[in-house]
């Protein structure tokens, strides 16, 4: 199988598209070293002890969340997208919210009921 | 006739159909997640005091398998950006990196899956409990311990299709006092060789999907995680390699696959920051 040649015949590249994505490229290479120290802190906290495993575990899902943001925000370009995308995520975001307060508020003992 | 909007973007919304597809798919798949996620956190608050496992999961495994992903999600958007610039060599590179990066994601999972199977908790006649990874087993059991989920409950006889009185399972773990221990083993302790003889086996169990709720909820999740990086992985390999003929006739349509199949790769990386210190580290 021979390989296709580098550089599209039918694509045509302006100089201002090719600085424009050498600035990009900068911004994921930062943000990728980001989101490797932010793995590292995520063990570090995981072995510090914060005084209680609730406060480990809300450090721990803020660093994830942080990086989850990043990776949304600049690999997956969210920071810029168009609003039709933004649309179905606000739609996607209401019905998670709604799945963890339902998955919430059932663990709340005043809203079990017992069967007896 | 030709589909509208298969390339170039829509006027009025400024996005080609694929994006506007893949953003729909990633939405259901949010959901899909997000309830396996509600199903965690219900398992782990409604646990007993004290039984639910921690130090389970070899945490450098885990962060090694995290900074592959992380790594791959970087050589995707590089890709990506050189075929933006019009350099299609390059753009074989990193997207090359990225299939060996899944390769090796998927490497340690399987490792961190056989470790679970061969690891065993053996409950003996007087009450006893071992645990550790099963070594060897002389036994005459129809299928290898090694490799079949084992369940035994009840005095193992011997004879026919079963293990023989004389046979003795070889483990390298250590005693737990009782099942609290057993659930929160001390970081880096000691083990030792144990021999257990087969007739003195009441109850023995690997720690497969049945083993627990924790068990069973890390196998569903890291499981379809892993279903999904290998549909990640094969849908950027064909890009890459069997549909590369499509750069030359119509780049820009070969520029939004790239960026379709990035997006999805990016999830796949988003699930997995999330999936780390909930498995591993909490």
């Amino acid at each position: 199988m021979s390989n296709p040649p580098s550089s599209s015949p039918a694509l045509r590249v302006d100089e201002q598209t090719v600085e424009e994505m050498r600035h990009h490229v900068r911004r994921y290479l930062i943000v990728g070293v980001a989101l490797a120290i932010g793995t590292g802190l995520t063990v570090w906290a995981s072995l510090f002890n914060f005084g209680s495993r609730e406060i480990n575990i809300v450090v721990a899902l803020m660093i994830a969340s942080c990086k989850g943001c990043l990776v949304a925000g600049f690999f997956m370009h969210l920071i810029s997208e168009r609003k039709m995308i933004y649309s179905v995520l606000a739609v996607t975001a209401f019905f998670f919210a709604a799945l963890m307060y339902l998955t919430v508020s059932s663990m709340a003992h005043e809203n079990l009921v017992h069967i007896r | 006739m030709e589909i509208p909007y298969a390339v170039k973007p829509r006027p009025d919304t400024g996005l080609y159909n694929a994006k506007v597809g893949i953003w729909l798919f990633l939405a259901s798949e949010v959901m899909l997640f997000g309830a396996l996620f509600c199903s965690y956190i219900l398992l782990r608050v409604n646990a007993p005091e004290g039984l639910w496992p921690h130090h389970w999961l070899n945490i450098w495994l885990g962060m090694t398998n995290t900074i592959v992903l992380i790594f791959s999600s970087v050589t995707v958007v590089l890709a990506w950006a050189s075929l933006k610039m019009g350099q299609f060599n390059r753009y074989k590179l990193y997207q090359g990196i990225t299939l060996l990066c899944a390769l090796t994601f998927l490497a340690i999972k399987s490792v961190e899956y056989r470790d679970k199977f061969i690891h065993y908790k053996v409950v003996l006649s007087d009450g006893r409990i071992a645990d550790g990874h099963l070594q060897k087993a002389e036994t005459t059991l129809p299928v290898s311990w090694r490799l079949q989920p084992v369940i035994v409950d009840g005095h193992l006889q011997g004879g026919g299709q079963t293990a023989t009185n004389t046979g003795r399972l070889v483990l390298e773990g250590w005693w737990p006092n009782d099942e609290a221990a057993l659930m929160n083993p001390p970081l880096g302790h000691e083990t030792q060789r144990i021999e257990i003889p087969v007739k003195q086996i009441k109850f023995m169990e690997n720690y497969g999907p049945w083993h627990n709720t924790y068990t069973a909820i890390y196998f569903t999740l890291t499981g379809l995680h892993a279903l999904h990086v290998v549909a990640g992985a094969i849908v950027i390999f064909a890009i890459w390699g069997p549909l590369a003929k499509v750069w030359e006739r119509d780049p820009e349509r070969y520029i939004n696959r790239v960026e379709v199949s990035g997006l999805f790769w990016h999830f796949v990386d988003l699930v997995w920051i999330f999936l780390f210190p909930v498995l591993y580290l909490l």
